[in-house]
């Protein structure tokens, strides 16, 4: 735990702020939980006493990434996740909050499994843990589920998790039953009708591998309908893992017409295409599935141009037992916390963005969505933080992940951008080299 | 039959390690699909094919080409046929043939496909002949072991022996392949013979079209470089070979199609869509047809137009074929 009243000086680092646009090397002091100053000129003439000091060698000092689409398994699934490992993983990665989804056995549609998560997180002590309520009952699809008493009780959002809400009066219902109590309604768009039968992009590909495709106007089919409810809801919505040409185009036409509306996407979208498939990949196989090269690059013009707010992890961990199959047999999903900041930062070394854009999708924009007082630098904010090397490059070696899974489709890429340390409400829960501890 | 055995021994003798242009030949691990195979190589086998098909018709029909070597059928997809021409097949050149269906055992049990090929791998097989209803299935499993595969067939991905043994067929009966129009007609996008056949044949110089209606036609089909059609009048148009295609009828409940009798109507073979093919043009099916359904019983038996019972023939020339192709590759502790 960190003392109350604790101070700690972080000097010789490069402040990185998106809500500020600041980037600039200075100092930023912690006392207790909370960021009480920070600047250029902080301790120009040295540190005063009492004061514990962390000498960040002109690394990148920034607010913790916040990541809204995690999926942490437990409770159900302890052998691919749990809190305590996907904790661990987020705080390798520089995330300092998550939001979990509720597709859990049992799911969270329930006042017990929000307060069993919390309690787990508590316990772990290190990484922000918030969590979905179920939008529908069970994740059904079918009854909406009681979002004003998990709302209570701290979920922070609503959602089926990795399943549609497809009916359209039972979507129509949980966007006006949000909207009474100023709830987000994130949604997993595609069509499933299209969707299900499908293992990957319809397309080339898969003609040739001949693995049943899923077109893309899946994603572009439910996001207008969609579009249209919240027209007539007025609720807030948000589109999770944008991952077509077709569907960032809805996006970006609907705020065009000032719609509440948000989106993120997850790095294999806008760093991958169909072709990672291959032979058969089954690390490859995604939900929504990588897109062809056209849709690749919409979505990180997407990113670029602000229509998709934020970059999530998509975190889905799988064991071998579910990904070591025939292709269409293997469970969607990929691990992605502990490998979200480098993958973000490629946008950077790409020339596609500046440091201060891919921050404020990973940190500013979601604890925007979320209302959540972190994802900036300034005094009175949760001291979050994640000190970085922007520059450094590594391998990605799953063995290494801190994750139960080593499901990534990035197995052995290169990459660049290292997480030097994470810091939540002021203690230290990651610091590179030596494995975390809090405090 | 003596004057055989010793071509084939001579045949043998200068292939896996002396003459390194008869290994270069056939230089594959494995056969799991008809992508990735040269022209040359192709042809290599289709000639192999032949002199097997030769010796398939005496009375004595074995050889000792791959005695001491042990053959494994592993079926997780019924099939009568194909399993049978394996069989045979390895065992006209001498092989311990065993047959496995797993599926209906070991997989009920838990066992994945990996776990299974394991556990084959540790009895020291020398070639695994495998189904699966799992597009992929076939490669993955081809990962994991240290004998050769073949595929007889992966889910809608690629069965490489039927498209060789097409290929042969066309080649007795035409002279070649070069040139050739082929019409491939019904459920293509379900089809691994249509997608080994498309792959093969364009490799051999044919024409390819593809006949069927929209929901029946992978999303990509015209990225393959074939014809594609709707209807069977301008499909079959001087067709010189029309190959027809199982339809599954699961496929037949108004999912991909209304009912078999529209199917018929507009896409099933008979005499009158034939018409416009050429008046030599052969008709072609994998096996086992659907009588009424994607054919016309009557010309599924006419012996002047259908090669279906000499395609089952040269079913198991072809395989033997493959199985001597991949085993002068494959190690050999007698010193041969």
């Amino acid at each position: 735990m960190a003392s109350e009243g604790r101070r700690t000086a972080y000097v010789n680092a490069r402040l990185l702020d998106p809500a500020s646009g600041l980037d600039r090397a200075g100092a930023l002091l912690v006392e207790g939980k909370r960021i009480v100053d920070l600047g250029p000129g902080l301790f120009a003439d040295g540190v005063p006493g009492g004061v514990a000091l962390v000498d960040c060698g002109g690394a990148c000092l920034a607010p913790g990434l916040i990541d809204l689409r995690v999926q942490l398994r437990e409770p159900g699934e302890e052998h691919k996740e749990t809190i305590e490992s996907g904790c661990a993983a987020a705080a390798a990665g520089g995330v300092t909050s998550m939001v979990c989804l509720p597709n859990t056995s049992p799911p969270i549609d329930d006042v017990s499994v929000v307060e069993f998560i919390a309690r787990r997180a508590r316990e772990v002590g290190t990484v922000k843990v918030f969590a979905y309520g179920a939008a529908t009952q069970g994740c059904r699809g079918e009854q909406i589920a009681e979002m004003g008493i998990l709302a209570e009780a701290g979920a922070v959002a609503f959602t089926d998790g990795v399943r549609a809400i497809a009916n359209a009066q039972v979507m129509r219902r949980a966007l006006a039953y949000a909207k009474t109590f100023g709830l987000l309604i994130v949604q997993h768009a595609e069509e499933p009708a299209l969707a299900t039968s499908g293992v990957m992009n319809e397309g080339e590909i898969a003609t040739r591998l001949g693995l049943a495709g899923i077109t893309p106007a899946a994603e572009a089919i439910l996001l207008e309908r969609d579009m249209r409810l919240v027209a007539l809801t007025g609720a807030r919505y948000h589109a999770a893992h944008v991952a077509t040409a077709e569907g960032v185009a809805v996006i970006r036409a609907a705020k065009a017409r000032g719609l509440p509306v948000t989106a993120d996407t997850a790095p294999p979208y806008f760093l991958l295409n169909d072709t990672a498939v291959g032979d058969y990949r089954s690390f490859a196989r995604l939900s929504p599935p990588l897109r062809s090269e056209d849709d690749r690059k919409a979505v990180e013009a997407g990113l670029l141009d602000r229509t998709i707010d934020c970059i999530a992890s998509d975190h889905a961990p799988q064991d071998q037992d579910a990904k070591r199959l025939p292709f269409a047999q293997a469970e969607p999903g990929a691990v992605g916390l502990e490998t979200l900041l480098a993958l973000a930062l490629s946008l950077v070394h790409n020339r596609r963005a500046g440091l201060l854009d891919v921050l404020r999708l990973l940190s500013l924009r979601p604890a925007e969505i979320m209302g959540f007082p972190a994802g900036r630098l300034a005094p009175g904010a949760p001291a979050d933080l994640v000190l970085f090397d922007p520059a450094r490059p590594w391998r990605i070696e799953p063995e290494r992940f801190r994750s139960k899974s080593k499901n990534s489709p990035f197995d052995r890429h290169p990459t660049q951008g290292r997480v030097l340390r994470t810091v939540v409400d002021g203690a230290t829960v990651y610091s590179a080299g030596a494995d975390a501890t809090r405090g | 039959m003596l004057g055989l055995a010793a071509t084939r021994v001579a045949l043998y003798k200068k292939s896996p390690m002396g003459d390194p242009d008869a290994t270069l030949r056939f230089p594959h691990r494995h056969i799991l699909g008809i992508a990735g195979l040269a022209r040359d190589e192709i042809a290599f086998l289709l000639d192999l094919a032949d002199s097997y098909v030769d010796q398939n018709r005496r009375a004595d029909k074995k050889n000792a080409v791959l005695r001491g070597r042990t053959l494994i059928n592993l079926f997780f997809e019924d099939s009568t046929r194909t399993r049978t021409s394996f069989e045979l097949a390895g065992k006209r050149l001498g092989a311990d043939v065993i047959n496995m269906s797993v599926a209906t055992s070991a997989v009920k049990k838990g066992e994945t496909l990996i776990d299974t090929a394991m556990t084959l791998n540790a009895m020291h097989l020398d070639v695994l002949v495998v189904r699966h209803a799992a597009s992929g299935a076939v490669h993955l499993l081809a990962d994991k072991v240290d004998c050769a595969v073949v595929n007889a067939g992966d889910g809608s991905h690629e069965h490489p022996t039927q498209a060789l043994l097409d290929a042969l067929t066309i080649r007795r009966r035409k002279g070649g392949l070069e040139g050739l129009l082929v019409a491939i007609c019904g459920d293509i996008l379900h089809s691994r013979v249509a997608r080994s056949n498309m792959l093969l044949l364009q490799t051999m110089g044919a024409r390819v079209r593809v006949v069927a209606p929209a929901t029946l036609l992978p999303a990509a089909i015209g990225r393959y470089g074939v014809e594609v059609h709707h209807d069977m009048r301008t499909g079959l148009a001087d067709a010189d070979i029309v190959m027809m295609l199982r339809l599954q009828l699961e496929r037949m409940n108004g999912s991909f199609l209304p009912s078999i009798r529209e199917y018929f109507r507009f896409f099933g073979l008979d005499y009158a869509k034939l018409g416009v093919a050429k008046p030599d043009a052969l008709i072609m099916h994998p096996g086992p047809i659907n009588r009424g359904v994607e054919i016309d019983s009557e010309l599924a038996d006419d012996i002047n137009r259908s090669v279906i019972r000499e395609q089952v023939e040269m079913g198991v020339a072809v395989r033997m074929a493959c199985l001597d192709a991949l085993m002068r590759n494959a190690p050999s502790n007698a010193g041969g």
